[in-house]
């Protein structure tokens, strides 16, 4: 057959079997027993043309509502950001994204170099001594840091705030459970971490603590007094940041955590349905040796001039093979560029500012759901979320919203029984006034 | 100039200098003091660069110029099937139908990407010839750990817990150890014999009522068929065990053997590899698992199923181990391999599979009058050959790696499989022309040459590369892992 992701010519095939010393392309398939050979062709659809298959896909994703065309008010994790238009045309360079792992330090200097960058901009953010080259995504990635503290302190037991995002927690637990490690759940109050219950509940048996900060209510975590706390029996302290919102908010590095996680989506990574998007981790120095996944370093050549290569690999899956302590070995570089170039498209005072529009949108936003008469529950400083109750069901007011063209928050009953018809609303810089206006008046409406 | 030393973004940083274009602020503005506590706002900006948009895209270009991908030359790294990134998956993945929706979106609104969602994992259980497949996990290792915990759940709900043994061949991937170990399981290594292939007696040795699951790679890491799969699959189901296929060899059997044919009870596939990922210089991958019927229950929730005409994602699986990774997968990449599927259709990719394994045969049987071959034999879609001639004369086969940089190539993997000495493993792949394997083919022949007359050359290598070799040793002893002014 021809295809167009297919050289060998039928010449070709007739040299080479030629040269193999094979008459027939089948011989070279002879080891596999008839009883397990596969007869015929697979039956699933037939190949399309690229003009064909574009054209069917292109409709496919018409029946998607797409954040573009829709105003969107839905956060949880993910969000809808402004996304330097550059950022795409740097990880569109085929250079980038058709190489794998820089295991050749000499012919991945670029990627190597990238990565470097993006480990130091997410120290620059985190307050951190040392961050890695990226994870899966945010989720995994403070399973991750759950299982380093348990590694670390050698104790087996996990202290979890339900202020967490829900499916972190789900992601942690489904880890913890693949290491014997328990995960005992911390209640929320007010729409933070119960300080009081955590005091309850922490002894010199936990191996960490971990909060998300701005928490999954947008409420800012008292880091200061649950860090006391933490470290009060030696536990690690581990923190779940947005990054972004470390553009505005005193960094968790400076507040005593041990370990900083997240996810760098809100930094040029589209929402593409939940993923792929950007994992990372950081640490105190202390921790360096123990960090999973890949770490690049700076060095020199034999002629004395700088470079990079990926280092301490001694703690990774493929020399420790069954002695790892995590077992992945990728990241996720492409996103971690995307990443990289947005943080510096956005620079030192973007970040900043991006953040701030954020804490001022989402402001206005509260304000103006009050003056409604809406409760905005769990109110108190946040970031760019904040819960409203809903006096009619989440699903009838989700439905009038998405016709006028508006994706509504998250539906908070569904991840918390206790908080039904209550609607996590997410503002970010790209909500211009108009549209906060609009999502007001069309809850309002409701509301008389 | 790319001789050059690299600077860094943040040594081109210029105070006052900016790269970003925000929303106009439009909406009245508090003091954050009156809405945030003092001691969490931000004392001192993060220092990140200060650049013009110019600026970024030049940096960057330099900096890809400093990265060999696919796209700028022959990849054969073994294992890791470093095939041609169609165009077409990155457009399809770029529209804002597939890039800018929302895992929370309500299923009504979402529909077009749960088809896909869907119809991707019909095609990827009729591939494999299992009974589901879940598209959560976000890597092969990730797929591998999975597949593990599920094995691991199978077991337990059967009151069976004393299975805590996973049996690993000495070839095989350095992840399948270390994810039995992160899923609470032990590894127990099972020899090769002299053919390259799972010793059938060291198996029955290794096998018992301890057993929860062997990994097999088929074919293996040698690139070798294991032709006693059906042997193999018995004994460790006789012995109540499961046995996981780690899918990263696909690209050598498709439209050939089935996993779902061959006894395997779970298979994870890497995406990114067979299906055209990309790889993204390391990430994001997607590693699907597949299982047959009996281990349905214990898969990762949700599951896209189709209720009458509409995708739905079902999170009632009161038996699933859980979430593996928040939301549904990596989406953005199986939308790229869905693509790629449906660009191939099933005789493009038996093609695929046939052209890479000539490519690879044609190859191995053109260098093994240079180089040792230690398993002689049809190989599948990759092969292994080891320097320990080479060696002899001072030449190592890292120096044949970089002594190939100098050619405009990227190496083989090198030192892998741990079971051949001085190894080099070979995956040509379907989509390179007998033209590219010839001149490659040929500067493997002129090392092996220049081995033998002028060592020197191939043991200073490269001599054409940005950098010359570094130094690994400095790097871990004292670590420089973050830019300080």
């Amino acid at each position: 057959m021809k295809h167009r992701y297919l050289p060998m010519t039928e010449q070709d095939q007739k040299e080479m079997l030629s040269a193999i010393g094979v008459s027939k392309v089948d011989e070279l398939f002879s080891d596999i027993p008839e009883s397990v050979r596969f007869q015929g062709e697979y039956n699933i659809k037939q190949a399309k043309s690229e003009p064909a298959l574009l054209k069917e896909l292109t409709k496919l994703a018409g029946r998607n509502a797409d954040l573009k065309s829709y105003s969107s008010f839905l956060g949880a994790g993910v969000y809808d950001h402004y996304a330097p238009i550059i950022v795409d045309h740097v990880i569109a360079r085929s250079e980038f994204y058709t190489a794998y792992t820089p295991y050749q330090p000499e012919i991945s200097q670029g990627e190597l170099q990238a990565i470097f960058e993006f480990q130091t901009m997410i120290t620059e953010l985190t307050g951190m001594d040392v961050a890695n080259s990226s994870m899966y995504d945010g989720g995994t990635a403070l399973a991750e840091a759950a299982m380093l503290s348990a590694g670390q302190t050698r104790r087996k037991k996990i202290l979890l705030s339900t202020t967490v995002h829900p499916e972190a927690r789900d992601v942690v637990k489904t880890y913890a459970k693949g290491q014997h490690v328990e995960v005992i759940e911390v209640p929320y109050k007010d729409g933070v971490t119960d300080v009081a219950a955590l005091k309850e509940l922490i002894t010199d048996e936990v191996a960490g603590v971990i909060v998300q900060y701005p928490n999954f209510f947008g409420r800012i975590e008292p880091l200061k007094e649950i860090e006391e706390i933490v470290h009060s029996v030696k536990s690690m302290f581990i923190v779940s940041s947005n990054p972004l919102a470390l553009g505005a908010l005193t960094p968790p590095g400076q507040l005593g955590a041990d370990i900083v996680t997240g996810d760098a989506q809100p930094f040029g990574i589209p929402s593409s349905f939940g993923g792929p998007h950007c994992g990372y981790f950081a640490v105190t120095n202390k921790l360096v040796r123990k960090v999973p996944g890949r770490l690049v370093g700076q060095t020199v050549d034999e002629n004395g001039k700088r470079g990079f290569v990926l280092t301490l690999q001694a703690r990774e899956q493929h020399i420790r093979r069954d002695k790892a302590t995590s077992n992945i070995c990728s990241n996720q570089a492409l996103n971690a560029l995307a990443a990289s170039v947005a943080m510096t498209a956005l620079g030192k005072k973007g970040v900043k500012e991006m953040a701030v529009q954020n804490i001022q949108k989402a402001h206005y936003a509260k304000q103006v759901l009050k003056q409604k008469g809406f409760e905005v529950v769990f109110d108190g400083p946040s970031f760019n979320e904040f819960v409203v109750k809903l006096p009619a069901s989440y699903q009838e007011t989700n439905d009038r919203l998405f016709e006028q063209g508006i994706i509504g928050g998250y539906d908070l009953g569904s991840s918390y029984p206790e908080l039904q018809n209550h609607m996590l609303v997410a503002v970010t810089e790209l909500r211009t006034k108009e549209e906060i206006d609009a999502f007001a008046n069309e809850l309002g409406d409701h509301h008389e | 100039m790319n001789n050059q030393d690299q600077s860094l973004i943040f040594e081109i940083s210029t105070p006052g200098r900016i790269g970003y274009s925000l929303p106009e602020m439009d909406v009245t503005e508090v003091s954050l003091d009156d809405i945030l506590p003092a001691e969490y706002i931000r004392a001192e900006e993060a220092e990140l660069p200060e650049v013009s948009e110019l600026d970024i895209m030049r940096h960057y270009t330099a900096l890809s110029k400093r990265n060999h991908g696919v796209d700028s030359g022959f990849y054969p790294l073994g294992s890791c099937t470093m095939k041609y990134n169609p165009k077409i998956n990155e457009n399809v993945a770029r529209l804002n139908g597939f890039a800018h929706i929302h895992p929370y979106q309500e299923a009504k609104t979402v529909q077009g990407a749960l088809e896909l969602m869907y119809d991707l994992q019909e095609h990827l259980i009729e591939i494999t010839g299992m009974d589901q497949v879940t598209l959560q996990p976000a890597a092969g290792a990730h797929g591998e750990w999975t597949g593990l915990m599920m094995i691991r759940a199978y077991h337990e709900a059967n009151g069976d817990t004393g299975r805590t043994k996973v049996i690993v061949p000495d070839s095989a991937h350095g992840t399948n150890p270390a994810s039995a170990t992160v899923a609470g399981l032990e590894t127990v290594t099972v020899k090769s014999d002299e053919n390259g292939l799972v010793d059938l007696d060291d198996l029955k040795r290794v096998v018992g009522a301890d057993t929860a699951a062997l990994m097999l790679t088929n074919p293996n890491t040698l690139g070798l068929f294991e032709e006693s799969i059906l042997d193999i699959a018995k004994i460790v189901h006789d012995a109540g065990g499961k046995v996981y296929y780690d899918g990263a060899n696909l690209n050598a059997v498709l439209s050939k053997a089935r996993p779902g044919d061959m006894g395997f009870d779970v298979v994870h596939l890497n995406l990114h590899k067979t299906f055209t990922g990309p790889h993204g210089g390391g990430g994001p991958g997607s590693g699907p698992v597949g299982v047959k019927e009996d281990l349905i229950p214990f898969l990762p929730k949700p599951i896209v199923t189709k209720q009458g005409d509409q995708y739905v994602l079902d999170y009632d699986r009161p038996q699933s181990i859980g979430r593996v990774k928040p939301y549904y997968g990596n989406f953005g990449i199986n939308v790229r391999a869905y693509t790629y599927i449906r660009s191939m259709g099933p005789d493009g990719l038996k093609a695929v599979t046939e052209n890479a394994v000539i490519n690879a045969n044609y190859m191995m049987r053109r260098l093994a009058p240079f180089y040792d071959l230690p398993y002689d034999r049809h190989c599948k879609h990759e092969f292994v050959l080891s320097g320990r001639r080479q060696k002899k004369l001072g030449v190592r086969t890292l120096d044949i790696a970089k002594r190939l940089l100098d050619f405009g190539y990227h190496p083989p993997t090198i030192y892998f499989p741990l079971n051949v000495e001085e190894g080099m493993m070979i995956e040509p792949t379907e989509t390179e022309s007998k033209e590219t394997l010839d001149a490659f083919i040929d500067a493997m022949i002129q090392i092996a040459k220049e081995a033998e007359e002028s060592p020197e050359i191939v043991q200073e290598a490269p001599h054409t590369t940005v950098v010359k070799r570094l130094d690994e040793t400095l790097a871990a002893r004292k670590p420089v892992l973050r830019y300080q002014k």
